[in-house]
Protein backbone atom coordinates (compact mmCIF):
# COMPACT_ATOMS: atom_id res chain seq x y z
CA UNK A 1 0.00 0.00 0.00
CA UNK A 2 2.68 2.45 0.99
CA UNK A 3 3.47 4.49 -2.24
CA UNK A 4 5.06 7.96 -0.71
CA UNK A 5 7.97 7.63 1.35
CA UNK A 6 9.06 10.92 3.62
CA UNK A 7 12.25 11.49 5.43
CA UNK A 8 12.08 7.16 5.34
CA UNK A 9 8.74 7.18 6.75
CA UNK A 10 6.23 5.17 4.42
CA UNK A 11 3.08 7.35 4.29
CA UNK A 12 -0.14 4.72 2.57
CA UNK A 13 -1.95 6.05 0.36
CA UNK A 14 -5.07 6.25 2.35
CA UNK A 15 -7.18 8.46 4.43
CA UNK A 16 -9.21 8.93 7.80
CA UNK A 17 -12.55 8.86 7.62
CA UNK A 18 -14.62 10.69 10.07
CA UNK A 19 -17.84 11.51 10.84
CA UNK A 20 -20.26 14.78 11.72
CA UNK A 21 -21.09 14.72 15.44
CA UNK A 22 -22.62 17.37 17.67
CA UNK A 23 -20.16 19.27 20.14
CA UNK A 24 -19.55 22.18 22.70
CA UNK A 25 -17.05 23.83 24.81
CA UNK A 26 -16.89 24.45 28.58
CA UNK A 27 -14.05 26.51 30.58
CA UNK A 28 -13.16 24.91 34.35
CA UNK A 29 -11.70 27.47 36.60
CA UNK A 30 -10.78 27.06 39.75
CA UNK A 31 -7.89 28.94 42.33
CA UNK A 32 -5.05 27.07 40.96
CA UNK A 33 -4.07 25.95 37.28
CA UNK A 34 -3.36 22.41 39.21
CA UNK A 35 -7.54 22.07 40.46
CA UNK A 36 -8.60 22.99 36.90
CA UNK A 37 -7.07 20.73 35.26
CA UNK A 38 -8.17 18.37 37.89
CA UNK A 39 -11.41 18.73 37.30
CA UNK A 40 -11.29 18.82 33.75
CA UNK A 41 -9.38 15.37 33.66
CA UNK A 42 -12.18 13.74 36.46
CA UNK A 43 -14.87 15.18 33.76
CA UNK A 44 -13.05 13.74 30.95
CA UNK A 45 -11.61 10.37 32.28
CA UNK A 46 -14.43 8.24 30.89
CA UNK A 47 -14.82 9.66 27.75
CA UNK A 48 -12.71 8.19 25.10
CA UNK A 49 -15.39 6.90 23.05
CA UNK A 50 -19.03 7.10 22.44
CA UNK A 51 -19.40 3.28 22.19
CA UNK A 52 -19.10 2.80 25.72
CA UNK A 53 -19.10 6.06 27.55
CA UNK A 54 -21.61 8.49 25.67
CA UNK A 55 -19.32 10.97 24.68
CA UNK A 56 -16.05 11.67 24.04
CA UNK A 57 -13.99 14.49 26.05
CA UNK A 58 -10.82 15.62 26.76
CA UNK A 59 -8.99 19.41 27.93
CA UNK A 60 -8.25 20.92 24.67
CA UNK A 61 -6.19 24.12 26.48
CA UNK A 62 -4.95 25.96 28.98
CA UNK A 63 -6.36 29.14 29.99
CA UNK A 64 -4.40 31.87 31.66
CA UNK A 65 -5.85 34.13 34.06
CA UNK A 66 -6.37 36.66 31.40
CA UNK A 67 -8.58 34.34 29.17
CA UNK A 68 -10.98 33.36 31.42
CA UNK A 69 -14.10 34.97 32.65
CA UNK A 70 -13.37 35.31 36.92
CA UNK A 71 -9.31 35.75 36.24
CA UNK A 72 -8.15 32.44 37.95
CA UNK A 73 -6.35 29.96 35.64
CA UNK A 74 -8.98 27.37 33.81
CA UNK A 75 -8.56 24.45 31.21
CA UNK A 76 -11.10 24.29 28.02
CA UNK A 77 -12.72 21.25 27.66
CA UNK A 78 -14.43 19.88 24.51
CA UNK A 79 -17.16 17.17 24.72
CA UNK A 80 -18.73 15.25 21.43
CA UNK A 81 -21.25 12.82 20.98
CA UNK A 82 -23.99 11.65 18.24
CA UNK A 83 -27.05 13.48 18.99
CA UNK A 84 -27.92 16.59 21.26
CA UNK A 85 -29.80 14.74 23.71
CA UNK A 86 -27.06 12.28 24.42
CA UNK A 87 -24.57 15.53 24.82
CA UNK A 88 -26.87 17.45 26.97
CA UNK A 89 -26.88 14.38 29.09
CA UNK A 90 -23.43 13.63 29.22
CA UNK A 91 -22.47 17.34 30.10
CA UNK A 92 -25.04 17.96 32.93
CA UNK A 93 -24.40 14.52 34.47
CA UNK A 94 -20.42 15.01 34.21
CA UNK A 95 -20.39 18.80 35.12
CA UNK A 96 -22.51 18.23 38.30
CA UNK A 97 -20.86 14.90 38.93
CA UNK A 98 -16.83 16.18 38.56
CA UNK A 99 -16.76 19.93 38.17
CA UNK A 100 -19.46 21.03 40.76
CA UNK A 101 -17.48 18.65 43.14
CA UNK A 102 -14.25 20.11 42.73
CA UNK A 103 -12.48 22.55 45.13
CA UNK A 104 -13.35 26.27 44.16
CA UNK A 105 -14.36 25.60 40.56
CA UNK A 106 -16.48 27.81 38.25
CA UNK A 107 -17.53 26.93 35.02
CA UNK A 108 -18.20 28.65 31.80
CA UNK A 109 -19.39 28.45 28.42
CA UNK A 110 -16.27 27.65 26.21
CA UNK A 111 -18.12 28.55 23.06
CA UNK A 112 -19.41 31.66 22.03
CA UNK A 113 -21.62 30.96 19.01
CA UNK A 114 -23.62 27.44 17.38
CA UNK A 115 -26.21 26.23 16.67
CA UNK A 116 -28.22 25.66 19.85
CA UNK A 117 -27.61 26.09 23.20
CA UNK A 118 -27.21 23.56 25.95
CA UNK A 119 -28.23 23.86 29.76
CA UNK A 120 -24.82 23.84 31.91
CA UNK A 121 -26.19 25.80 34.97
CA UNK A 122 -29.44 26.04 34.45
CA UNK A 123 -29.34 21.80 35.26
CA UNK A 124 -27.02 22.15 38.19
CA UNK A 125 -28.49 24.81 40.00
CA UNK A 126 -31.23 22.70 41.45
CA UNK A 127 -28.33 21.46 43.52
CA UNK A 128 -28.48 24.56 45.56
CA UNK A 129 -32.08 23.47 46.62
CA UNK A 130 -33.59 27.21 46.44
CA UNK A 131 -30.47 28.52 48.02
CA UNK A 132 -29.13 29.23 44.19
CA UNK A 133 -28.92 32.89 42.88
CA UNK A 134 -28.78 33.81 39.09
CA UNK A 135 -27.19 36.88 38.01
CA UNK A 136 -27.29 38.34 34.46
CA UNK A 137 -24.25 40.50 33.34
CA UNK A 138 -25.46 41.33 29.82
CA UNK A 139 -26.34 39.11 27.66
CA UNK A 140 -24.37 36.02 30.13
CA UNK A 141 -26.33 34.96 32.88
CA UNK A 142 -24.67 32.87 36.01
CA UNK A 143 -25.51 30.58 38.71
CA UNK A 144 -24.60 30.80 42.04
CA UNK A 145 -24.87 27.57 43.81
CA UNK A 146 -24.13 27.62 47.64
CA UNK A 147 -21.43 24.69 48.25
CA UNK A 148 -19.46 23.90 51.33
CA UNK A 149 -16.20 25.52 50.50
CA UNK A 150 -17.89 28.81 49.26
CA UNK A 151 -19.93 29.32 45.99
CA UNK A 152 -19.90 26.93 42.85
CA UNK A 153 -20.41 29.88 39.44
CA UNK A 154 -21.64 28.23 36.77
CA UNK A 155 -22.05 30.04 33.32
CA UNK A 156 -26.28 29.17 32.28
CA UNK A 157 -25.60 27.97 28.93
CA UNK A 158 -23.57 26.98 26.69
CA UNK A 159 -23.44 26.59 22.96
CA UNK A 160 -23.69 23.52 20.76
CA UNK A 161 -22.06 23.01 17.63
CA UNK A 162 -23.36 20.55 14.66
CA UNK A 163 -20.17 21.15 12.21
CA UNK A 164 -17.85 19.26 14.63
CA UNK A 165 -16.25 16.27 13.21
CA UNK A 166 -15.04 13.31 15.29
CA UNK A 167 -13.02 10.12 13.81
CA UNK A 168 -9.97 11.72 12.04
CA UNK A 169 -6.98 9.41 12.95
CA UNK A 170 -3.51 8.26 12.46
CA UNK A 171 -2.08 4.77 12.73
CA UNK A 172 1.01 4.80 13.61
CA UNK A 173 3.62 1.25 12.72
CA UNK A 174 7.09 1.02 14.40
CA UNK A 175 9.67 -1.44 15.14
CA UNK A 176 9.03 -1.71 18.71
CA UNK A 177 6.40 -0.64 20.95
CA UNK A 178 9.08 2.29 22.27
CA UNK A 179 9.78 3.90 19.36
CA UNK A 180 6.41 3.40 18.00
CA UNK A 181 5.05 5.33 21.41
CA UNK A 182 7.83 7.75 21.03
CA UNK A 183 6.88 8.57 17.43
CA UNK A 184 2.67 8.78 18.62
CA UNK A 185 3.75 10.98 21.82
CA UNK A 186 5.58 13.22 19.23
CA UNK A 187 2.32 13.66 17.31
CA UNK A 188 0.22 13.99 20.28
CA UNK A 189 2.09 17.22 21.65
CA UNK A 190 1.85 18.61 18.21
CA UNK A 191 -1.64 18.33 17.84
CA UNK A 192 -1.85 19.80 21.36
CA UNK A 193 -0.82 22.94 19.86
CA UNK A 194 -4.18 22.80 17.58
CA UNK A 195 -7.10 24.64 18.79
CA UNK A 196 -10.03 23.17 18.71
CA UNK A 197 -9.41 19.50 18.62
CA UNK A 198 -8.71 16.72 21.49
CA UNK A 199 -7.28 13.13 21.22
CA UNK A 200 -10.04 11.53 23.27
CA UNK A 201 -7.52 8.29 24.26
CA UNK A 202 -6.03 7.68 27.37
CA UNK A 203 -2.72 10.37 27.05
CA UNK A 204 -4.15 11.34 23.48
CA UNK A 205 -3.32 6.92 22.27
CA UNK A 206 -5.50 4.10 21.29
CA UNK A 207 -3.82 0.69 21.30
CA UNK A 208 -7.01 -0.92 21.13
CA UNK A 209 -7.68 -0.11 17.71
CA UNK A 210 -11.18 -1.79 16.53
CA UNK A 211 -13.48 -2.58 13.49
CA UNK A 212 -16.29 -2.60 12.95
CA UNK A 213 -18.59 -5.95 13.88
CA UNK A 214 -17.57 -9.53 15.95
CA UNK A 215 -18.32 -12.72 15.63
CA UNK A 216 -20.20 -12.50 19.23
CA UNK A 217 -23.46 -11.50 19.13
CA UNK A 218 -23.98 -8.22 21.19
CA UNK A 219 -20.73 -6.77 20.37
CA UNK A 220 -20.46 -4.10 17.97
CA UNK A 221 -16.78 -3.47 17.41
CA UNK A 222 -13.55 -6.18 17.99
CA UNK A 223 -10.17 -5.57 17.85
CA UNK A 224 -8.35 -4.61 14.27
CA UNK A 225 -6.94 -8.12 13.80
CA UNK A 226 -5.57 -6.75 10.83
CA UNK A 227 -3.11 -4.44 12.38
CA UNK A 228 -1.86 -6.58 15.56
CA UNK A 229 1.04 -7.80 15.26
CA UNK A 230 0.76 -10.89 16.99
CA UNK A 231 -1.48 -12.14 14.00
CA UNK A 232 0.73 -11.08 11.32
CA UNK A 233 1.25 -14.65 10.14
CA UNK A 234 -2.44 -15.86 11.10
CA UNK A 235 -4.74 -13.06 9.05
CA UNK A 236 -4.27 -11.49 6.19
CA UNK A 237 -2.02 -8.68 7.88
CA UNK A 238 -1.90 -5.27 6.76
CA UNK A 239 1.69 -5.45 8.62
CA UNK A 240 4.55 -5.88 6.84
CA UNK A 241 7.02 -7.80 8.69
CA UNK A 242 9.17 -5.42 10.46
CA UNK A 243 5.71 -4.11 11.86
CA UNK A 244 6.21 -5.14 15.35
CA UNK A 245 3.85 -2.12 17.13
CA UNK A 246 1.01 -0.19 16.11
CA UNK A 247 -1.01 2.80 18.15
CA UNK A 248 -3.98 4.25 17.00
CA UNK A 249 -4.49 8.55 17.46
CA UNK A 250 -8.04 9.46 16.96
CA UNK A 251 -8.64 13.19 16.10
CA UNK A 252 -12.08 15.06 16.97
CA UNK A 253 -12.55 18.52 15.95
CA UNK A 254 -15.27 21.35 16.18
CA UNK A 255 -14.54 22.23 12.43
CA UNK A 256 -13.02 19.89 9.51
CA UNK A 257 -10.45 21.97 9.29
CA UNK A 258 -9.66 21.44 12.99
CA UNK A 259 -9.10 18.10 12.39
CA UNK A 260 -7.19 18.02 9.47
CA UNK A 261 -4.74 20.39 10.51
CA UNK A 262 -4.34 18.22 13.53
CA UNK A 263 -3.56 15.73 11.74
CA UNK A 264 -1.23 17.44 9.65
CA UNK A 265 0.56 18.39 12.50
CA UNK A 266 1.04 15.07 13.77
CA UNK A 267 2.04 13.71 10.73
CA UNK A 268 4.85 16.33 10.79
CA UNK A 269 6.01 15.59 13.86
CA UNK A 270 6.28 11.55 13.36
CA UNK A 271 8.56 12.73 10.21
CA UNK A 272 10.62 14.92 11.86
CA UNK A 273 11.22 12.30 14.46
CA UNK A 274 12.65 9.85 11.44
CA UNK A 275 12.42 6.13 11.41
CA UNK A 276 15.64 5.40 13.81
CA UNK A 277 13.90 6.90 16.84
CA UNK A 278 10.14 6.55 15.93
CA UNK A 279 8.14 5.05 13.18
CA UNK A 280 8.30 3.26 9.85
CA UNK A 281 4.75 4.19 8.34
CA UNK A 282 2.01 5.84 8.75
CA UNK A 283 -1.56 4.60 7.76
CA UNK A 284 -5.39 5.67 8.50
CA UNK A 285 -8.62 3.88 9.69
CA UNK A 286 -11.43 4.03 7.27
CA UNK A 287 -14.80 1.75 6.56
CA UNK A 288 -14.20 2.57 2.27
CA UNK A 289 -15.75 5.62 2.25
CA UNK A 290 -19.51 5.01 2.81
CA UNK A 291 -19.52 6.12 5.98
CA UNK A 292 -18.22 8.86 7.06
CA UNK A 293 -18.42 11.80 4.70
CA UNK A 294 -15.17 13.53 5.28
CA UNK A 295 -12.15 12.20 4.32
CA UNK A 296 -8.62 13.11 5.31
CA UNK A 297 -5.86 11.84 3.13
CA UNK A 298 -2.60 11.19 3.89
CA UNK A 299 -0.91 12.06 1.11
CA UNK A 300 -2.97 15.91 1.18
CA UNK A 301 -1.77 16.04 4.43
CA UNK A 302 2.47 15.75 4.38
CA UNK A 303 2.77 18.45 1.27
CA UNK B 1 -23.00 63.55 11.77
CA UNK B 2 -24.25 67.49 13.23
CA UNK B 3 -27.05 66.40 15.97
CA UNK B 4 -29.83 68.09 16.35
CA UNK B 5 -29.56 70.90 18.50
CA UNK B 6 -32.10 72.33 21.56
CA UNK B 7 -30.79 75.38 22.82
CA UNK B 8 -33.20 76.99 25.61
CA UNK B 9 -34.10 80.68 24.77
CA UNK B 10 -34.55 81.27 28.51
CA UNK B 11 -36.03 79.20 31.60
CA UNK B 12 -39.52 78.29 31.17
CA UNK B 13 -42.92 79.48 32.73
CA UNK B 14 -44.13 76.05 33.05
CA UNK B 15 -42.56 72.79 33.88
CA UNK B 16 -42.29 70.94 30.51
CA UNK B 17 -42.73 67.49 28.83
CA UNK B 18 -39.72 66.88 27.11
CA UNK B 19 -41.02 63.28 26.15
CA UNK B 20 -41.62 64.08 22.00
CA UNK B 21 -38.27 64.99 21.34
CA UNK B 22 -36.57 61.54 21.10
CA UNK B 23 -35.74 60.04 17.82
CA UNK B 24 -38.61 57.94 16.97
CA UNK B 25 -41.12 60.99 16.61
CA UNK B 26 -38.44 63.64 15.24
CA UNK B 27 -37.30 61.54 12.48
CA UNK B 28 -38.20 62.35 8.89
CA UNK B 29 -39.53 66.04 10.59
CA UNK B 30 -38.65 69.82 9.34
CA UNK B 31 -37.30 71.59 11.78
CA UNK B 32 -40.33 73.45 11.33
CA UNK B 33 -42.05 70.71 12.39
CA UNK B 34 -40.04 69.86 15.10
CA UNK B 35 -40.42 73.76 16.23
CA UNK B 36 -44.24 73.16 16.42
CA UNK B 37 -44.14 70.32 18.71
CA UNK B 38 -46.24 71.11 22.09
CA UNK B 39 -43.97 70.51 25.34
CA UNK B 40 -46.17 72.44 27.76
CA UNK B 41 -48.24 70.76 30.80
CA UNK B 42 -50.54 73.45 32.01
CA UNK B 43 -53.64 75.43 30.13
CA UNK B 44 -50.97 77.81 28.48
CA UNK B 45 -50.09 75.84 25.19
CA UNK B 46 -46.14 75.65 24.64
CA UNK B 47 -44.31 74.64 22.02
CA UNK B 48 -40.76 73.14 21.38
CA UNK B 49 -40.14 76.58 19.29
CA UNK B 50 -40.85 78.38 22.18
CA UNK B 51 -39.04 77.00 24.47
CA UNK B 52 -35.58 76.42 22.47
CA UNK B 53 -33.90 77.68 19.58
CA UNK B 54 -33.40 74.31 17.33
CA UNK B 55 -30.71 73.61 14.85
CA UNK B 56 -30.79 71.05 12.01
CA UNK B 57 -29.25 67.42 12.51
CA UNK B 58 -29.21 63.91 12.87
CA UNK B 59 -32.30 63.09 15.34
CA UNK B 60 -30.69 60.09 16.58
CA UNK B 61 -28.25 62.24 18.27
CA UNK B 62 -30.13 64.71 20.39
CA UNK B 63 -28.11 67.41 22.36
CA UNK B 64 -30.17 69.84 24.67
CA UNK B 65 -28.45 72.69 25.73
CA UNK B 66 -29.44 74.73 29.23
CA UNK B 67 -30.96 72.13 31.53
CA UNK B 68 -33.81 72.92 33.48
CA UNK B 69 -35.65 71.28 37.02
CA UNK B 70 -39.29 71.54 34.70
CA UNK B 71 -37.70 69.72 32.17
CA UNK B 72 -39.42 66.61 32.80
CA UNK B 73 -39.52 63.31 30.84
CA UNK B 74 -36.51 64.31 28.70
CA UNK B 75 -36.09 60.35 26.91
CA UNK B 76 -38.85 58.82 27.83
CA UNK B 77 -39.51 55.56 26.16
CA UNK B 78 -36.47 56.42 23.97
CA UNK B 79 -35.24 52.78 22.50
CA UNK B 80 -32.22 54.24 19.95
CA UNK B 81 -29.85 56.78 19.64
CA UNK B 82 -28.30 59.35 22.27
CA UNK B 83 -30.04 62.51 23.99
CA UNK B 84 -27.58 64.28 25.63
CA UNK B 85 -28.96 67.10 28.05
CA UNK B 86 -26.19 70.31 29.21
CA UNK B 87 -27.64 70.68 32.36
CA UNK B 88 -29.89 69.66 34.55
CA UNK B 89 -33.69 67.72 34.68
CA UNK B 90 -37.14 67.15 36.41
CA UNK B 91 -38.84 64.29 36.69
CA UNK B 92 -38.81 60.88 34.97
CA UNK B 93 -35.55 61.66 32.62
CA UNK B 94 -35.34 58.11 31.06
CA UNK B 95 -38.77 56.68 31.99
CA UNK B 96 -39.51 53.59 29.81
CA UNK B 97 -36.40 53.75 28.12
CA UNK B 98 -35.45 50.40 26.20
CA UNK B 99 -32.65 51.16 24.32
CA UNK B 100 -29.75 54.11 23.05
CA UNK B 101 -28.17 56.62 25.64
CA UNK B 102 -29.22 58.88 28.04
CA UNK B 103 -26.74 61.71 29.18
CA UNK B 104 -27.55 64.09 31.64
CA UNK B 105 -25.21 66.88 32.51
CA UNK B 106 -26.33 67.80 36.00
CA UNK B 107 -29.00 66.52 38.83
CA UNK B 108 -31.98 64.62 37.72
CA UNK B 109 -35.40 64.84 39.60
CA UNK B 110 -37.45 61.99 41.02
CA UNK B 111 -38.33 58.60 39.39
CA UNK B 112 -34.87 59.04 37.11
CA UNK B 113 -34.96 56.11 35.15
CA UNK B 114 -38.02 54.66 36.21
CA UNK B 115 -38.88 51.48 34.77
CA UNK B 116 -36.31 51.42 32.56
CA UNK B 117 -35.56 48.09 30.50
CA UNK B 118 -32.44 48.79 28.89
CA UNK B 119 -30.22 51.55 27.49
CA UNK B 120 -27.87 53.55 29.24
CA UNK B 121 -28.48 56.72 31.56
CA UNK B 122 -26.24 58.49 32.73
CA UNK B 123 -27.03 61.07 35.16
CA UNK B 124 -23.63 63.37 36.07
CA UNK B 125 -25.08 65.12 38.89
CA UNK B 126 -27.50 63.96 41.72
CA UNK B 127 -30.12 61.99 41.17
CA UNK B 128 -33.84 62.57 43.52
CA UNK B 129 -35.70 59.90 45.00
CA UNK B 130 -36.85 56.54 43.96
CA UNK B 131 -34.14 56.31 41.11
CA UNK B 132 -35.50 53.45 38.52
CA UNK B 133 -38.42 52.96 40.65
CA UNK B 134 -41.68 52.68 39.72
CA UNK B 135 -44.96 55.37 39.71
CA UNK B 136 -47.76 54.66 41.80
CA UNK B 137 -49.47 51.58 40.75
CA UNK B 138 -46.66 49.97 39.27
CA UNK B 139 -45.49 46.55 40.42
CA UNK B 140 -42.20 46.48 39.21
CA UNK B 141 -39.11 49.13 38.69
CA UNK B 142 -36.31 49.09 36.60
CA UNK B 143 -36.03 45.75 34.96
CA UNK B 144 -32.75 45.89 32.66
CA UNK B 145 -30.19 48.56 31.29
CA UNK B 146 -27.41 50.68 33.22
CA UNK B 147 -28.38 53.48 35.31
CA UNK B 148 -24.91 55.28 36.82
CA UNK B 149 -25.69 58.30 39.06
CA UNK B 150 -22.08 60.07 39.54
CA UNK B 151 -23.15 61.93 42.63
CA UNK B 152 -25.60 61.11 45.24
CA UNK B 153 -29.11 59.57 45.15
CA UNK B 154 -31.75 59.82 46.88
CA UNK B 155 -34.38 58.02 49.20
CA UNK B 156 -35.38 54.89 47.91
CA UNK B 157 -32.91 54.37 45.61
CA UNK B 158 -33.72 51.12 43.30
CA UNK B 159 -37.42 50.51 44.87
CA UNK B 160 -38.68 47.43 43.14
CA UNK B 161 -35.57 46.33 40.65
CA UNK B 162 -36.20 43.48 38.72
CA UNK B 163 -33.00 43.60 37.10
CA UNK B 164 -30.08 45.51 35.10
CA UNK B 165 -27.45 47.74 37.17
CA UNK B 166 -27.99 50.98 39.46
CA UNK B 167 -24.32 52.26 39.65
CA UNK B 168 -24.35 55.43 42.23
CA UNK B 169 -20.66 56.84 43.28
CA UNK B 170 -21.59 58.49 45.82
CA UNK B 171 -24.08 58.35 48.84
CA UNK B 172 -27.55 57.20 48.17
CA UNK B 173 -30.50 57.97 50.58
CA UNK B 174 -32.85 56.06 52.98
CA UNK B 175 -34.39 52.38 52.23
CA UNK B 176 -32.22 52.04 49.07
CA UNK B 177 -32.92 48.98 47.65
CA UNK B 178 -36.07 48.74 49.13
CA UNK B 179 -38.71 45.91 47.86
CA UNK B 180 -35.70 44.35 45.43
CA UNK B 181 -37.03 41.83 43.07
CA UNK B 182 -33.70 41.20 41.74
CA UNK B 183 -30.90 43.14 40.01
CA UNK B 184 -27.68 44.86 41.53
CA UNK B 185 -27.33 48.28 42.97
CA UNK B 186 -24.26 49.35 44.02
CA UNK B 187 -23.46 52.15 45.86
CA UNK B 188 -19.96 53.73 46.47
CA UNK B 189 -20.48 56.29 49.30
CA UNK B 190 -22.83 55.79 52.68
CA UNK B 191 -26.16 54.32 52.12
CA UNK B 192 -29.07 56.63 54.79
CA UNK B 193 -31.06 53.94 57.15
CA UNK B 194 -32.21 50.29 56.13
CA UNK B 195 -30.78 49.90 52.73
CA UNK B 196 -32.48 46.38 51.32
CA UNK B 197 -35.89 47.28 52.86
CA UNK B 198 -37.88 43.83 52.33
CA UNK B 199 -35.53 43.07 49.45
CA UNK B 200 -36.76 39.35 47.85
CA UNK B 201 -33.61 39.12 46.18
CA UNK B 202 -30.69 40.62 44.00
CA UNK B 203 -27.49 42.60 45.00
CA UNK B 204 -26.53 45.81 47.01
CA UNK B 205 -23.13 46.52 47.42
CA UNK B 206 -22.12 49.39 49.89
CA UNK B 207 -18.89 50.91 50.15
CA UNK B 208 -19.17 52.68 52.81
CA UNK B 209 -21.88 50.48 54.75
CA UNK B 210 -25.07 52.64 56.19
CA UNK B 211 -26.40 54.51 59.35
CA UNK B 212 -28.57 51.86 60.29
CA UNK B 213 -28.90 48.15 58.88
CA UNK B 214 -32.19 46.22 59.47
CA UNK B 215 -32.15 43.44 61.87
CA UNK B 216 -33.60 41.44 59.70
CA UNK B 217 -30.59 40.74 57.29
CA UNK B 218 -27.80 37.42 58.88
CA UNK B 219 -24.41 38.11 58.97
CA UNK B 220 -22.84 35.50 56.53
CA UNK B 221 -19.43 36.12 57.31
CA UNK B 222 -16.51 37.49 54.98
CA UNK B 223 -15.80 35.89 51.58
CA UNK B 224 -13.91 35.80 48.11
CA UNK B 225 -16.43 35.68 45.66
CA UNK B 226 -15.76 34.35 42.48
CA UNK B 227 -19.46 35.43 41.15
CA UNK B 228 -17.95 39.52 43.02
CA UNK B 229 -15.09 38.97 39.89
CA UNK B 230 -17.27 38.86 37.36
CA UNK B 231 -19.52 41.56 38.88
CA UNK B 232 -16.64 43.38 39.21
CA UNK B 233 -15.43 43.10 35.45
CA UNK B 234 -18.81 44.43 34.05
CA UNK B 235 -18.84 46.83 36.29
CA UNK B 236 -15.62 48.49 35.46
CA UNK B 237 -16.84 48.81 32.07
CA UNK B 238 -18.83 51.93 33.60
CA UNK B 239 -17.25 52.87 37.03
CA UNK B 240 -13.46 51.60 38.48
CA UNK B 241 -13.83 52.89 41.80
CA UNK B 242 -17.69 50.34 42.39
CA UNK B 243 -15.39 47.89 40.32
CA UNK B 244 -12.46 48.23 43.08
CA UNK B 245 -14.94 47.60 46.09
CA UNK B 246 -15.78 44.46 44.72
CA UNK B 247 -12.33 43.06 44.44
CA UNK B 248 -11.76 42.89 47.77
CA UNK B 249 -13.13 40.71 50.28
CA UNK B 250 -16.87 40.56 51.01
CA UNK B 251 -19.28 40.37 54.24
CA UNK B 252 -22.10 39.10 53.15
CA UNK B 253 -25.37 40.02 54.57
CA UNK B 254 -28.76 37.69 53.53
CA UNK B 255 -31.72 39.15 53.89
CA UNK B 256 -34.50 40.60 54.05
CA UNK B 257 -35.70 37.77 56.12
CA UNK B 258 -38.73 39.86 56.88
CA UNK B 259 -39.54 39.05 53.14
CA UNK B 260 -38.15 36.65 50.68
CA UNK B 261 -34.74 36.57 52.16
CA UNK B 262 -32.74 35.47 49.58
CA UNK B 263 -31.35 39.15 48.75
CA UNK B 264 -27.62 39.84 49.49
CA UNK B 265 -25.71 43.46 50.99
CA UNK B 266 -22.19 43.24 50.03
CA UNK B 267 -19.02 44.93 52.68
CA UNK B 268 -16.50 45.76 51.09
CA UNK B 269 -13.48 44.52 53.69
CA UNK B 270 -12.43 48.09 55.48
CA UNK B 271 -8.88 49.01 53.83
Amino acid sequence: MPELTVNGIAIDDTFAEAFDMRATAIVITAATERWAAQAAETMTGFATSVIGCGCEAAAESVRSPQQTPDGRPGVRVLLFAVSTAELQKQLQNRVGQCVLTSPGSACYAGLDSGEDKLKLGDAIRFFGDGWQIAKRLGARRYWRVPVMDGEFVCESTTYLTKKAVGGGNLIVMGESSAKTLAATEAAVKAMHEVADVIMPFPGGIARSGSKVGSKYNGASASTNDLYCPTLKGAVDSALSPEIASVLEIVIDGLTSEAVAQAMRAGLAAIIELGPERGALRVGAGNYGGKLGRHHYHLKDLVR
Amino acid sequence: MTPLTFSLRKAPDQRLDLSPLIERNLAGKTVAEIERIEVGTTRIRVAAGDVFRIREGDPDTIVIEGGSARFDRVGLGMTSGSIRVEGEVGVEAGRMMSGGQLTIRGDAGPFAGSGMRGGTLDIEGDAGERLGGPLSGETVGMSGGLLHVRGDAGPRAGDRLRRGFILIEGRAGAYAGSRMIAGTLAIGGQAADLPGYLMGRGTILLGRGATLFSPSFGDCGEHDLVAAQLLANYVAQASAKLARLLRRPLRRLAGDLAALGKGEILLPHAQ
